[in-house]
């Protein structure tokens, strides 16, 4: 009975970690520039990615399996910001701007960064 | 009314599909650029795509093996995203260093 459940449940999570991944692609393709797309991309990309890892762990009833696949869950979250944050530091540097619309511009004012 | 099983093979199939959208439109950002980072982005995001992919082919199959797969094929992805933007810094550094202006194509 908790098994069947189980399953119904790792079914539901699949589908919508597959829609996070779509809607993390969908705004990959219509944000009007690099630091809003890998917003898009880091936060709803591991989302998509750490519920799909949480539906295998529910569906596998094997302990060895559920521990891997939150190991991958924090490694996922873990790894995601830092290389969505060294990228968008390493372009601004290089002189990607942000779109023209952009509001705020923190790291206009640091000095280290050439104009 | 489907058990549990079946609805997971009803689950991982429209995943499938889904995802197979998502690696559509991501491979559509990789080609149209229009910058490197948006490409190295994109990548990043193809590396995500394909994690899911991986899990619910896992899920379909029952072959818990290809778990392993995904966790590395993250770590690969991670690495190469790093060495990426190390690559963009230092492409920066040296066209700066040389008087070279190689933005023409980030500026639109």
């Amino acid at each position: 009975m908790i098994g069947e459940i189980l399953y119904y449940l790792a079914g539901i999570l699949i589908v919508v970690g597959a829609l996070f991944s779509l809607t993390a692609a969908f705004g990959i393709v219509r944000l009007p520039d690099l630091y809003t797309r890998m917003h898009s991309a880091s936060k709803a990309g591991a989302v998509g990615s750490g519920l799909a890892f949480l539906a295998i762990a529910l569906a596998s009833f094997d302990g060895a399996v559920i521990l891997r696949a939150l190991m991958g869950i924090v490694f996922f979250l873990l790894t995601a910001p830092i290389s969505a944050h060294l990228l968008a530091r390493a372009a601004y540097i290089a002189g990607y701007r942000p779109a023209a619309g952009f509001r705020v511009d923190d790291l206009e004012k640091v000095e280290q960064i050439p104009k | 009314m489907l058990t549990g099983i079946e609805f997971l093979h009803l689950a991982t199939t429209i995943s499938l599909g889904i995802l197979t959208l998502a690696l559509l439109l991501t491979i559509y950002r990789i080609i149209v650029g229009p910058s490197l980072p948006d490409r190295i982005l994109a990548l990043d995001m193809l590396v995500a795509v394909v994690l899911g992919y991986i899990v619910v082919i896992a899920l379909r199959t029952g072959f818990m093996l290809y778990l392993d797969i995904a966790i590395a094929l993250g770590l690969v992805g991670f690495l190469s995203t790093v060495a990426f933007a190390r690559f963009v810094l230092q492409r920066w550094e040296i066209n700066h260093a040389a008087g070279e202006d190689h933005l023409e194509e980030a500026r639109k």
